[in-house]
């Protein structure tokens, strides 16, 4: 029996209304490679922002052990003395400064007031080597690929000393031929003695990995599989995943009835706005009918928001090319305006950046996107729009004083009310929910669902994007899969189930 | 739950409870000498480019914090080519177009770069000042160039007669002065009171029937009480009328209008106003452009007041704009603020210069003080919106 290096004891972790992570334990040997694996917001990353003293202590309950002592972590800094460090799943790299530069950005070399960049230059080579970069620490790190910047992150936590490493979803944003050499590398380090925990949601890379693997369902950890003993194939993982049961946790849909195609796109590829050789929507076709829920179930990074906000007026991306038909005539929509008068709407999954201005108040929000329906030669009718805002204030339900609170105070649910609301005053023929649900409580979840059944007994279509295989299998007529920027199935509901999805995704993985 | 709300309007009017008490500190320290008449008449006239400039500036502001540093310039470079044209014994209406549309051009001019090219406004703008400080040189060749029509001078609030004229005589007090605050006390508290019954039929919330009150006796008296101060003196100042022109325009364009409501959106969240099918560029450009007309604006009441064009004109104006508009609320990161609180803003701005002024203190502390003024305005600006988190 090896050491135990750490050992996360009982840690519940609240935020207001929610409690993020309940009772959950942790237990990791030194030496061994231990895969966290769970859907989004299980509380894999809480429980690792826990850890690094991201939430410090005394905002949690429960003790974390790391070799023989119970920690006290105030700040990142205190984790990472004792040689915790997490690399995070999005780069934290600054584009225009060298590797070298970022590798010890806060960790410099030499004196306070006098860098020794000589020191710092030989040292940052030193582990660029180690990680099997053949680069230069001078070269700027905009200069090379993501896949090269994703070692860089980790040559800089090997600088920090690390004995435990954390990588959230390392291959996240990294090819197949790059995600297999970061796993190589793991493999390596692991050979020279270091701990590893690793987040991912591809479970062949866990497979690949992992000596040991916790999985992490609403909050609490479920079991620890040891790869040693027990046979651990996808499917036992997948069961672990999502292992609870279906109740009554959505609404029913009765009596609509599914009309013609209202929106089809097809052969729709999309490249990245800012790198654009990387094709962040792929050949993609699909459609929606009148009275149809579509879901489009994808992991984060699959590329499902990349392809709705194309849809949407070219809001992302550049290069995009394909047919989008409205109706059954074809169609060119260039702004989001065209899109919203062509009948189009999206409800974005990121309500506080993209959706809501939070600075003001619920019936300014409300009527943003369709002024004009309320305005007199430009002037607003301010009566008309108090109207719209309390009209939807009851149909959605919000919880708010009133129509002139800033959006800002609300909770997470009312606010996707709001943004709801919006985009329904658009009246539009096609919807497009993006994450409807993320982040708000299970009854808020409902209301929703409650909303978007409404709209599709009332002849709309709705496509509802979603990484929450419950919900997408729950609220879907017909589902698509969506992994690396492609369509890799479609299913009608009835045949679906989150095995069967999960194995489509698996496959898709493999198949490259 | 009450003291909630208490505070909470105690922290909506606190820049006008502090203009109420650097007013009693001033009447206290130069013996009443601040509510002066003609002080006050001093007041308005002097700093009519300060409301005219700062309603530009509040725009630009509220788009997300961006600032027109360029403004001086153009007043001076704008009053400079008016001041030319009425030289040449041409029409001071001429004049005042050509000034309003140069104005217009060069805050276009600004205006594309920052919307369309993505210049950043700091930078866009910080060039436009070196430039037209140049060019209105240039434009006066070094001199100073005088302005004797005397029309123009009237009607822009220059020379010794830019009053409204008294129609009825009166010996120590104006009585058309009077009359005219008295009218416009009674028209804002029709409208208030109709307001108030048109939202109380419509079934829409209305503020508590105590405070609503107390504020529109508050507001009333103030206005009575100004207009009866200018009326011991010579009466409504045309400058006023133009302060109150550009004020009342703008206050309608800010809170009843479409692109008013954009210009607060973008500063909110710039991607969701986009989104929601905003053209943001058209924004900026208009936010630009407006400001440049009324620079152009603010050149005409300059070389009114002043009577004449100089190359050094308009310096640091723009900084007055902005600190006003600071001091009134605005949020340095856009999205928040208000033609009013910018009033107040400027009016606290205007006492304290010449409430130091009266006291005698040396301009060089004058600044001093301002400054402070200004961060301190800040700090609580940032203060209480870190509260809140």
């Amino acid at each position: 029996m090896a050491k135990v290096l750490l050992e996360m004891k009982n840690i519940t972790k609240t935020f207001p209304g929610v409690k993020a992570l309940d009772n959950v334990n942790l237990k990791v040997e030194e030496g061994e490679i231990h895969a966290l694996v769970g859907e989004n917001g299980a509380g894999k990353s809480t429980l690792m922002n826990v850890l690094s003293g991201i939430y410090p202590y005394g905002t949690y309950e429960g003790d974390i052990v790391y070799n023989g002592e119970i920690c006290k972590f105030n700040k990142i800094k205190d984790s990472e003395e004792k040689g915790i460090v997490i690399i995070h799943q999005e780069l934290a790299l600054v584009p225009e400064m060298s590797i070298g530069e970022n590798m010890f950005l806060g960790n410099e070399q030499g004196k306070k007031n006098a860098i020794d960049w000589d020191k710092t230059y030989a040292e940052a080579d030193k582990y660029l080597k180690m990680v099997g970069l053949a680069e230069s620490s001078k070269v700027l790190v905009k200069e090379i690929g993501t896949g090269k910047q994703q070692l860089v992150e980790i040559a800089k936590a090997l600088a920090k000393q690390a004995k435990l490493l954390i990588l959230d979803e390392p291959t996240s944003s990294l090819n197949e031929t790059d995600s297999r050499a970061l796993l190589d590398l793991m493999l390596e380090f692991k050979k020279q003695g270091m701990t590893m925990i690793i987040i991912t949601h591809k479970l062949n890379e866990v497979a690949y990995v992992a000596d040991k693997i916790t999985v992490v369902r609403d909050g609490s950890t479920i079991e620890t599989l040891d790869k040693h003993t027990t046979e651990i194939s996808e499917d036992r993982i997948i069961q672990g995943m999502v292992g609870r049961e279906l109740t009554n946790r959505f609404p029913k849909r009765e009596g609509v009835k599914i009309g013609d195609i209202n929106m089809e796109v097809d052969n729709w590829t999309v490249y990245h706005p800012l790198y654009p050789e990387r094709k962040v929507v792929d050949n993609v076709s699909i459609n929606v009918r009148k009275g149809e829920v579509v879901g489009i179930y994808g992991l984060m990074g699959a590329g499902r928001t990349e392809l709705a906000m194309s849809i949407f007026g070219q809001s992302y991306g550049t290069g995009i090319t394909g047919t989008l038909k409205l109706n059954g005539k074809e169609i060119t929509l260039k702004t989001p305006k065209d899109a919203i008068k062509n009948k189009l709407a999206y409800v974005t999954e990121d309500r506080k950046g993209n959706g809501l201005v939070l600075s003001n108040p619920i019936k300014i929000n409300t009527t943003l996107a369709n002024l004009d329906s309320i305005s007199n030669h430009k002037v607003i009718d301010k009566d008309k729009e108090y109207q719209v805002a309390e009209e939807y204030r009851q149909k959605l339900r919000t919880k708010c004083p009133s129509v002139e609170q800033n959006v800002g105070n609300l909770s997470g649910g009312n606010q996707q009310k709001v943004l709801l609301a919006k985009w329904m005053f658009t009246e539009p023929d096609v919807l497009i929910l993006d994450e409807p649900t993320r982040g708000i409580d299970v009854g808020a979840k409902y209301e929703i669902y409650c909303i978007i059944n409404d709209l599709v007994a009332a002849g709309k279509s709705v496509i509802m994007i979603s990484s929450e295989l419950p919900e997408v299998l729950g609220m879907s007529d017909r589902i698509y899969i969506m992994n690396a920027a492609k369509i890799v199935g479609e299913l009608q509901a009835e045949d679906a189930s989150q095995e069967i999805i999960m194995a489509n995704i698996l496959k898709s993985g493999k198949g490259e | 739950m009450e003291k909630m709300k208490i505070t909470d309007s105690l922290k909506k009017y606190t820049m006008i409870i502090a203009l109420v008490l650097v007013v009693a500190f001033f009447y206290w320290s130069t013996e009443g000498k601040i509510l002066y008449a003609q002080n006050i008449n001093n007041l308005i006239s002097q700093n009519a480019y300060v409301f005219v400039l700062a309603t530009g500036m509040l725009l630009c502001i509220l788009t997300g914090g961006n600032i027109d540093l360029s403004v001086g310039s153009v007043v001076c470079f704008v009053g400079g080519i008016g001041a030319l044209i009425m030289d040449k014994k041409m029409s001071p209406w001429l004049a005042v177009i050509v000034m309003l549309i140069v104005g217009l051009l060069v805050g276009m001019f600004q205006g594309f770069w920052i919307a369309y090219i993505k210049v950043p406004p700091f930078i866009a703008t910080l060039a436009g000042m070196y430039a037209f400080r140049g060019l209105s040189n240039v434009v006066l060749q070094g001199y100073a160039v005088s302005v004797s029509d005397t029309t123009f001078l009237n009607v822009f609030g220059g020379g010794a007669d830019c009053y409204v004229p008294n129609f009825f005589g009166g010996e120590t007090l104006n009585i058309t002065c009077l009359a005219a605050g008295i009218l416009i006390t009674a028209f804002y508290i029709l409208l208030t009171i109709r307001n108030r019954i048109r939202k109380k039929t419509k079934g829409y919330a209305t503020q508590p029937f105590a405070g609503e009150l107390i504020k529109t006796v508050l507001i009333s008296a103030a206005i009575v009480w100004l207009f009866y101060k200018l009326s011991n003196y010579k009466g409504i100042p045309s400058a006023l009328i133009w302060i109150a022109l550009v004020l009342l325009v703008y206050a309608y364009i800010t809170s009843k209008t479409t692109i008013g409501r954009y210009l607060y959106a973008v500063g909110g969240n710039e991607k969701a106003t986009r989104l929601s099918g905003v053209n943001t560029k058209k924004v900026y450009f208009f936010a630009y452009a407006n400001m440049g007309l009324l620079a152009g604006l603010a050149g005409i009441l300059t070389i009114a007041r002043a009577a004449s064009a100089q190359p050094t004109y308009g310096q640091g104006y723009e900084m007055d704009a902005i600190a006003a508009c600071f001091i009134g609320g605005a949020s340095a990161y856009g999205g928040v603020g208000s033609v009013v609180g910018m009033v107040v803003g400027a009016t606290l701005m205007g006492v304290i210069n010449q409430g130091m002024s009266i006291m005698g203190i040396e301009a060089n502390y004058q600044k001093v003080v301002k400054g402070i003024v200004l961060l301190v305005a800040i700090i609580f600006d940032v203060m209480s919106k870190k509260e809140k988190k």
